[in-house]
């Protein structure tokens, strides 16, 4: 199928991004790695008047450390693939790693962006829970200057951001996780098939006990969602399998996920339990 | 040590893993694709789907669509009524079968979601998309008809609302006295299993390209089809352009699967738009858009009912089945299940079979051939079915199956379906299975793991199958109403530079026939493998021939080059007498060379007879200046592949995900021309028999709608979705043919999906469970472990 | 219209195109380089897979302007003067391949996987082509293929073999032919 007609701008800079957005309105939409705005084009899902493709904005790409904080600084149009390979993300929040390593397919990763992957909010994909759970934060640029929003407040409902439309993600902030123990387990269907439900597991251990634990659900809901009470019931607890799987039976508490052509609501539920133990013993190292 | 290496004769190219003539072009990028192909002055046609079914069309207005740039025309399924008659069904199965009009684009109404309802031409690809957004269409949705049992209600609504009836055909088959046998069985066996709806899923989408007569007086119809031959006949039928002036061309074909052996109204309506027009005009299909035009596989509900006594001798068979013809009737769509009708009975003997087969209209795709098209349904049944049974009686489902099947003494052995099987040797291919499989260690594994309540349960399934292929027997196929015969056609050109032509009236399209028909020619002509060329898939080339499918292409087609060759060689041996000044009957002929016996040095190779019959200066009196040879085999019997398959299979109670952890088979294809390539078949009819078990299923909403309607939702395996398979051969010629061979396309396909079906059963069984819905999903079988777990706590 | 330039399989070109046409129809349909064949519309099947400045990607899923400046490879510009590369001569030899159709893709997503890892395993091999479907070969031979591959290049890189008593050539086999010891023997 071939996309509807639309225009194309090119901005070298993020003013003139967000200006070209501006001036645009609501027909203008932010074309980042494609990987799911081109398919979306092509089965005539969206009729965008005009794309602007931020694909040649050198500062929006590459992973550095803010001297402030130590936070990692992600620029947006980061790919996946070099999300993987970053020395300073794998040392650092080895868990966005590990999870990118199971969005799509190679191919796709080599095109696809950190920033397009959680601006396009898609309950399904696998990123906007690992933010979550790594307490990450997204700069956005738009005509009023620049904004910070936590993670737990930018996903705001199925594939709605807390970005207005003249805004574009420019970073990604991801504080530290150095020592924490991590695993992203997902469950899908067949190998490039989209999460039935996953898991984004930080685990931090001290003398044998799971001192903290952070968990992201992704597909539990039309927005990626946290496991609080199983995390209020894992501070403290014993890392053995016992305790954690006790601790992972209110995985699935006030979540809402959606029936669809792999799961009931009631299967996910389930499957929320079973993978969030799995994933917290991985996390803690007891597997 | 034996003497052996002394003989003058050429290894053999029969039994060699030949890599492939074919491959060159495509590993380089050198393709023809049908959607490569482009010609001075093309245009590109584009269809504009029904978003719905079933819908009246109360008002289509294709005015707004000739506004947009670069249109050329715009019709609807009225103007096109004009051009072209009806797309016609070639098997009418029974006398008083319902037989529904079907417009290439749809009249008034709409049946499925995805029908054709209007048609634009375009100077470009993207100009014919965008132009589709200006048809103008007003639909009233009518009810849906979805279920196959709620289609045969009284008050069901009507997919073709004049005929008065849902129900297209009802087709019995009775053999023996199955209720005397069901009376004095011990035991009796009622299972119901449903084959889900399947999107066959070619790599290449369809595509058509139609150009009207130019230098010659002919049109030419390229066209990604299984079918050239066939799809001649049809066109030239719907369109009325006569029979020898259309040429139709299967260029490189990107596989098939059954989905291309059918001719769709897409290549009548570019032939009619080509002669309205008198321009070239291409369509190539979307993957969403095939996954409603092209036609679907499968979907049936199968009732079958097993009378066995209690030492497992199985008595007798009944087997009810209802069968989705969706809302037309395509090229061969009702007797696809009666392909099925004969394979119940699978490799047992019994005394009695009962068989009736009802077609229903629904409003869905319509269905027709998918890989294996009824057998497959057919050995799931049955394969399934004697788990259950050795389940039901205590016996180890090996051991059942051997107290039932047809011994390898007993052949040929006339089955209670009244198919004679040739040949076959069940108890060594299911030997050799179990030992290279470990039968008896995985089946300690299970119990041990049973023991130990591993959530992680081990599954064994077995498969142990045969099936009818190699269509097939003209006679037959008039027995079961097919219009057409099923004989296969070759050619052989000796050419004066001692090079060899092939034309084959099979169709390839991944198979490797260029390949494999040269081994068989080189072997019987004595020419170097190089030195043949095979041609096919052109009508103007290959004047005769009925196609590829049915796992037919070798063992009537390859047939037939193998007899056309040995024509030659006996044309050639006059001729070659001749000019040796020797009697025919004194002369010997090896390895290409024609020599007097007791006078080794006079010789003439086949290649000196070639040029001196292209030169005729010296042949004998009255002989027709030829040594080329052609012939048709009308083959006299199916061919009848069988193996065994065995799956293990690792389930995860706690996430219901089915893993397979190893996968045997081993398959009697009979003789085997090129070992790489049945290898291959094999392989790759295992996955898409998997892919059925575990992965695939074409979803339809409440309202009609196919909800699985792109590849993101239909989930066809990807390489790491798939385990390595142990694949080996038992050797048993079939005595029907000459080449002692017998067909392999489908057979992977037919035997792997009940292996892994019961295998996922097999593992649950102690929890409870006794059947899980195909696909095997993780859903599915968390469902049926919950389920069964509630039920055992309630009793 | 957009113009742009791009580089494909060493030849420059300058164009105007709209800029939602894809790159796979521009490299079809403008260039004539059928070669790349579309299999999907959803970017799942990878028969369109194509080298971007030295990245695997789906070019139903890039647009054309996107390549601006741009190198693309496609399967078309592996062989050169008519030699195959490894991944060329293994999917022949080990007969990963039957109607064809994801080949070209297939090779190209292979060739990705063996840049970043020369000596993958069987499993990582599988993972490495998950973004690309096949309906022909169930894989396995497309497995041993890219093995095959893999094993011939590091022949290939290694220094020339030395004698026994003075050093080591690499002895790792590659696999054998596609029949040779797979078919269990009876």
């Amino acid at each position: 199928m071939i996309p509807a007609a639309f225009d194309y701008v090119r901005p070298d800079t993020i003013d003139e991004a967000v200006r070209t957005l501006h001036d645009g309105g609501e027909d203008a939409k932010v074309l980042a790695g494609g990987q799911s705005l081109i398919p979306i084009l092509r089965l005539r899902l969206a009729f965008p008047e005009l794309l602007v493709d931020l694909g040649r904005i050198p500062e929006l790409r590459g992973v550095r450390e803010d001297p402030a904080t130590g936070s990692l600084v992600i620029g947006a149009m980061t790919t996946h693939h070099d999300v993987i390979h970053d020395p300073l993300v794998r040392r650092h929040a080895g868990l966005l790693a590990a999870a990118t390593e199971t969005v799509a397919d190679p191919a796709v990763r080599h095109r696809g962006t950190l920033g397009g992957s959680l601006s396009h909010a898609d309950p399904a994909g696998d990123l906007p829970a690992v933010l979550l759970a790594l307490d990450g934060e997204m700069v956005a640029a738009g005509p009023r200057g620049r904004r910070t929003v936590p993670a737990r407040e930018f996903f705001v409902d199925y594939l709605r951001t807390a970005l207005a439309d003249d805004e574009v993600l420019v970073e990604i902030r991801v504080p530290r996780a150095d020592g924490w123990g991590f695993h992203y387990e997902k469950f899908s269907r067949v190998a490039q098939g989209w999460a039935i439900v996953g898991v984004a597991a930080l685990v931090r251990r001290v003398d044998g006990r799971i001192a903290e634990a952070r968990i992201g659900l992704t597909n539990m809901g039309s927005t990626p969602l946290r496991a609080r009470t199983t995390e209020a019931a894992l501070a403290g607890a014993e890392a053995v399998p016992a305790a954690v799987a006790s601790a992972a039976d209110a995985a699935a508490e006030g979540t809402r996920p959606a029936t669809d052509l792999s799961a009931t609501p009631e299967y996910r539920a389930h499957l929320a339990r079973v993978l969030t133990r799995r994933a917290v013993l991985a996390a803690a190292g007891t597997e | 040590m034996t003497a052996q290496a002394t003989t003058d004769a050429p290894r053999p190219e029969v039994g060699r893993s030949r890599t492939r003539k074919e491959d060159a072009r495509l590993v380089t990028g050198r393709t023809t694709w049908t959607d490569n192909i482009t010609t001075p002055g093309l245009l590109y046609l584009a269809i504009l789907r029904s978003p719905m079914a079933p819908a009246r069309i109360d008002r289509i207005d294709v005015a707004p669509a000739l506004e947009r740039p670069g249109v050329i025309a715009a019709l609807t399924g009225r103007d096109l009524a004009d051009e072209l008659g009806p797309m016609p069904c070639v098997w009418p199965v029974t006398e008083d079968i319902v037989m529904p009009d079907h417009p290439a684009v749809a009249v008034d109404e709409v049946r499925y979601a995805g029908e054709p309802v209007a048609v634009v031409v375009a100077r470009g690809r993207y100009a014919a998309a965008d132009a589709l957004e200006a048809v103008e269409v007003d639909y009233t949705p009518l009810p849906p008809v979805l279920g196959l049992e709620a289609a045969l209600a009284d008050d069901a609504p009507l997919v073709h609302a004049g005929k008065g009836t849902n129900r297209c055909y009802t087709w019995p088959l009775d053999t023996g006295n199955y209720a005397a046998q069901k009376a004095r069985a011990d035991v009796v066996l009622r299972r119901r299993y449903t084959q889900q709806r399947l999107i066959p899923n070619a790599m290449e989408p369809r595509a058509v390209v139609a150009t009207p007569p130019t230098a010659s007086n002919e049109y030419t119809l390229y066209s990604a089809t299984q079918v050239p031959h066939v799809a001649r006949v049809i066109l030239s039928m719907v369109t009325g352009i006569p029979e020898q002036r259309l040429r139709v061309i299967a260029p490189d074909v990107g596989g098939g699967f059954g989905s291309k052996l059918q001719v769709y109204g897409e290549e009548a309506v570019a032939l009619a738009l080509a002669r309205k027009l008198g321009r070239p005009v291409k369509w190539t299909e979307s993957r969403s858009e095939g996954y409603q035009a092209t036609h679907h596989g499968r979907g049936q509900i199968q009732d079958i009912e097993i009378a066995a006594t209690k030492d497992g001798e199985i008595l007798g068979l009944s087997v009810d089945l209802l069968a989705d013809m969706g809302a037309y009737l395509m090229l061969i769509t009702p007797g696809i299940p009666l392909l099925g009708a004969f394979m119940y009975p699978g490799i047992y003997k019994m005394n009695a079979y009962t068989f009736r087969c009802t077609g229903v209209f629904t409003t869905k795709t319509p269905t027709d051939a998918y890989r294996g098209a009824g057998r497959p349904e057919a050995t799931f049944a049955i394969e399934r079915t004697m788990d259950e049974l050795a389940a039901e009686l205590g016996l180890d489902p090996i051991e059942l199956r051997r107290r039932n099947w047809i011994r390898h003494e007993e052949f040929p052995y006339t089955s209670i379906a009244g198919l004679t099987y040739d040949s076959g040797n069940y108890e060594a291919a299911t030997d050799r299975a179990l030992a290279l499989f470990g039968y008896d260690g995985l089946r300690a594994e299970q119990r041990e793991r049973r023991a130990r309540h591993d959530p992680v349960r081990l599954g064994i399934g077995i498969s142990t199958f045969t099936e009818m292929c190699g269509l097939a027997p003209s006679r037959v196929l008039r027995d079961l109403r097919y219009a057409a015969g099923g004989w296969e056609a070759a050619t052989i050109r000796m050419l004066p530079t001692g090079k060899v032509e092939v034309t084959t009236g099979t169709s390839p399209h991944g198979q490797g026939h260029a390949t494999c028909w040269s081994q068989i020619a080189a072997d019987v002509l004595g020419v170097p493998f190089d030195d043949i060329e095979v041609v096919h898939g052109d009508t103007r080339a290959v004047p005769q021939g009925m196609d590829t499918y049915g796992s037919r292409s070798l063992v009537v087609g390859g047939l037939a080059v193998h007899h056309a060759a040995l024509k030659v060689v006996a044309k050639a041996r006059r001729v070659a007498a001749h000019l040796l000044e020797a009697n025919e009957a004194d002369l010997e002929f090896t390895a290409g060379t024609f020599s007097v016996r007791g006078s080794p040095e006079a010789t003439k190779t086949i290649q000196d007879v070639a040029y001196a019959t292209f030169s005729s200066h010296d042949l004998p009196d009255g002989m027709e200046p030829t040594i080329n040879a052609g012939h048709l085999v009308d083959p006299d019997n199916f061919s009848y592949p069988h193996g065994t398959h065995l799956c293990a299979i690792e389930v995860d109670t706690e996430t219901g995900r089915a893993r397979i952890r190893s996968y045997v088979c081993v398959d009697d294809i009979g003789k085997v021309i090129n070992p790489m390539i049945v290898q291959g078949q094999i392989h790759g009819g295992l996955a898409q028999g998997i892919a059925q078990a575990l992965y695939e299923e074409a979803v339809y909403d409440t309202e009609g709608n196919l909800v699985s309607g792109t590849m993101a939702d239909y989930l066809v395996p990807a390489a790491p979705d798939l385990p390595d398979f142990v694949t080996d051969r038992t050797e048993t010629p079939a005595t029907s043919n000459a080449l002692g061979v017998k067909g392999v396309g489908e057979a992977g396909t037919i035997a792997s999906t009940p292996a892994v079906v019961n295998a996922v059963v097999d593992a649950l069984r102690p929890l409870g469970v006794r059947d899980v819905a195909m696909p095997c999903t993780p859903q599915r079988i968390w469902q049926a472990v919950t389920d069964a777990r509630a039920k055992g706590a309630r009793t | 219209m957009t113009r742009f330039s791009t580089t494909v399989d060493g030849t420059r070109y300058e164009d105007e195109v709209e800029p939602r046409l894809l790159l796979v129809h521009y490299l079809r349909d403008h260039l004539g380089l059928t070669g790349t064949p579309v299999g999907c519309d959803t970017g799942n099947c990878g028969a369109c897979t194509v080298e971007l400045d030295g990245d695997s990607v789906k070019s139903c899923s890039v647009l054309a302007v996107q390549a601006d400046g741009g190198e693309v490879t496609t399967v078309q510009g592996l062989a050169t003067d008519g030699e195959w590369t490894a991944l060329q001569t293994a999917f022949h030899e080990q007969h990963a391949l039957q109607c064809g159709y994801c080949t070209p893709g297939m090779i190209m997503a292979a060739r990705d996987l063996l840049k970043e890892n020369p000596d993958p395993t069987p499993e990582e091999i599988r993972r490495g082509l998950e973004g690309n479907l096949c309906r022909c070969t169930g894989y396995q031979n497309i497995v041993r293929a890219v093995l095959a591959a893999a094993a011939e290049e590091r022949r290939r890189e290694a220094p020339a073999p030395r004698s026994a008593d003075t050093g080591r050539p690499d002895t790792r086999p590659a696999p054998a032919p596609a029949t040779a010891g797979q078919e269990a023997r009876t």
